[in-house]
């Protein structure tokens, strides 16, 4: 879901660095909201981040013969909200954006929106979703489909900025999913996975946290 | 519960392994990179850089086990951290609960 230093044009760029300055401005502010109300949750916090740290450093091979990564921002939105990983995400992009020249500055915004915006929302939106169905179905099906939401949307944005001569936008988007969306259900998949396992060693070992989260009042 | 973790963790680790062995001889490339490359075959030109790029590919893995590492490493301090205290707690209560009963 990278796309690349340089590979939108700077009006999409800006556009994409806009739409998504809100939403980092709205989870720095609950960042700090959550770190006054419930200090205890602080580590938990540091820990959603380096979930999508390891996740989104692992490239994984898929069925299609290609490669690609988890994003891992599905643990934090079902946990603290969609907001918070907006800020965590962006963090994630521009560690990789300076020191791996994967991503890039000037297309930070666009791959903030699609990473630590939509698949966090979609995430916890599918957890919200889900209350009826059980913890762990609820937490796979989120980080899931928040992962596969995220590939969706960079090839809705490089569509836009690359419609095809021919068929324009409609076939420059079934250019870029066919890229990106077979190639990331396997992982989609391996994500919601090792989500559930995460939840699960924080159901055991960090109710506490978890009740102050108001986690463990939704889906049992 | 462990064995339930264990055994979520047996199937994305097949799930992981399953491609290279029914796809061998594919090149496994980045699936951003192929976007990349449509958009290089459409001929545009990107207009800004890198500020800077690992010089190597060992340096770029360097780079990203580095990530990878530290995300895991503070991953793994918060459960032990986590997993140790609820067992002296557990061990606290049922040292209360015994001596409780030992009063009766």
């Amino acid at each position: 879901m990278h796309i690349m230093e340089g590979y939108l044009p700077p009006i999409h760029a800006l556009a994409w660095t806009v739409a998504a300055a809100p939403f980092v401005v709205a989870g720095v502010r609950r960042i700090g909201r959550i770190v006054e109300d419930h200090p205890e949750t602080k580590l938990l916090l540091a820990t959603s981040g380096a979930f999508a740290f390891v996740l989104s450093a692992l490239k994984i091979p898929s069925v299609t013969g290609s490669c690609s990564h988890p994003t891992g921002v599905g643990l934090g939105a079902v946990l603290f909200g969609p907001n918070v990983m907006a800020v965590l995400g962006s963090i994630v992009l521009l560690f990789q954006a300076l020191l791996l020249a994967h991503g890039g500055i000037t297309t930070l915004g666009a791959n903030a929106f699609s990473m630590a915006i939509v698949g966090p929302w979609v995430a916890w939106s599918v957890w919200r979703m889900t209350s009826g169905f059980g913890r762990s179905v609820g937490v796979f099906l989120a980080a899931a489909l928040g992962n596969l939401a995220t590939y969706c949307v960079t090839s809705v944005q490089l569509a836009l900025a690359f419609p095809d001569p021919a068929t324009g936008f409609g076939g420059a988007l079934v250019k870029f999913l066919s890229i990106f969306a077979v190639t990331q259900v396997p992982l989609a998949i391996v994500e919601g996975i090792l989500t559930v396992v995460v939840v699960n060693l924080l159901a055991q070992y960090s109710r506490d946290e978890l009740s102050a989260l108001a986690f463990l009042r939704g889906a049992k | 519960m462990m064995g339930r973790n264990g055994i979520l963790l047996l199937i994305a680790a097949a799930i992981v392994v399953l491609p290279l062995i029914v796809k061998g001889n594919a090149e496994f490339s980045g699936s951003d990179g192929q976007a990349q490359g449509v958009i290089d075959e459409a001929g545009y030109q990107p207009w800004f850089e890198p500020l800077w790029e690992p010089p190597s590919g060992e340096i770029e893995s360097l780079l990203f086990s580095l990530q990878a590492a530290l995300g895991a490493g503070l991953l793994g301090y918060y459960v032990g951290l986590r997993r140790g205290r609820s067992e002296v707690l557990g061990e606290k209560r049922d040292r209360q609960q015994g001596e409780v009963h030992a009063g009766d």
